[in-house]
């Protein structure tokens, strides 16, 4: 299903993660937390940027169990646990915050 | 645990052109959570996939080779490549990206992992493998 964000209309997948990942702006993210009824913070933003960033760096999404480590590496080790992010990502860091940061589906993700 | 395996990746292939190479890298992405010894292995075209550099904008694939990159953070361990493969394709271990490794735990460093062996040193390593998946 599309998304609307800023005006402008964003092809999706049938999982609803961005279908060209060059297209993303964070009014998508907004968008799609909206839909979740999410309200992003700066911690949720801390996370996007770092999946925007490890994207760029290696060309994959991270699997959750490198994102956490990875989290704990760049943000402390208070950020790098499941609670953490699962508190922050209800529906699981991976692929919500994927999902939000314009990435597609973590690999191994099922 | 008792039953960790010592699983080995063996390519063989140039990495664009076929889809094998990047399949063989989903597996080992994939396969990684399920805490196994995990070794790859480059022989043949297969050593082009470390080639530093690649730029796959003029062909349809996606450029996966910063993805090797990561494989320390996935837990594999070691990437032995084929001295005589490299040689003779007129490249040498600077030609290689280099892969670190860490344990976040112990903060136990490598640099890089990438190791090129002659074929006696790789025939050992094969040997020592459990299992062995040829791409």
């Amino acid at each position: 299903m599309p998304i609307e964000a800023n005006g402008k209309v964003f092809e999706t997948d049938e999982e609803g993660y961005l279908a060209n990942i060059n297209e993303w702006e964070p009014a998508v993210a907004e968008a799609m937390s909206k839909e979740d009824d999410l309200d992003l913070t700066d911690e949720h933003w801390d996370i996007i940027n770092f999946l925007r960033e490890y994207y760029e760096e290696y060309q994959i999404a991270p699997a959750v169990r490198v994102l956490t480590k990875a989290v704990g590496k760049k943000l402390g080790k208070d950020k790098g646990n499941s609670k953490y992010l699962y508190g922050l990502f209800p529906y699981g860091p991976g692929k919500q915050a994927c999902r939000y940061a314009g990435l597609p589906k973590p690999t191994g993700c099922v | 645990m008792s039953d960790v395996k010592k699983f080995m990746y063996l390519n063989r292939r140039a990495p664009y052109g076929t889809i094998y190479a990047w399949e063989s890298l989903e597996v080992v992405l994939i396969g990684a959570a399920f805490d196994q010894e995990v070794s790859l292995m480059f022989v043949d075209d297969g050593v082009f996939q470390l080639v530093k550099g690649s730029d796959t904008s003029e062909s349809d694939m996606k450029n996966f080779t910063p993805t090797y990159r990561t494989l320390g953070d996935y837990g594999v361990r070691h990437m032995y490549v084929d001295k005589t493969s490299l040689e003779a394709h007129g490249l040498t271990q600077d030609d290689l990206i280099e892969v670190a490794w860490e344990d976040w735990e112990s903060e136990e460093e490598v640099d890089n992992i990438v190791e090129v062996l002659d074929s006696e040193e790789l025939a050992e390593k094969l040997g020592e493998s459990d299992v062995v998946f040829s791409f």
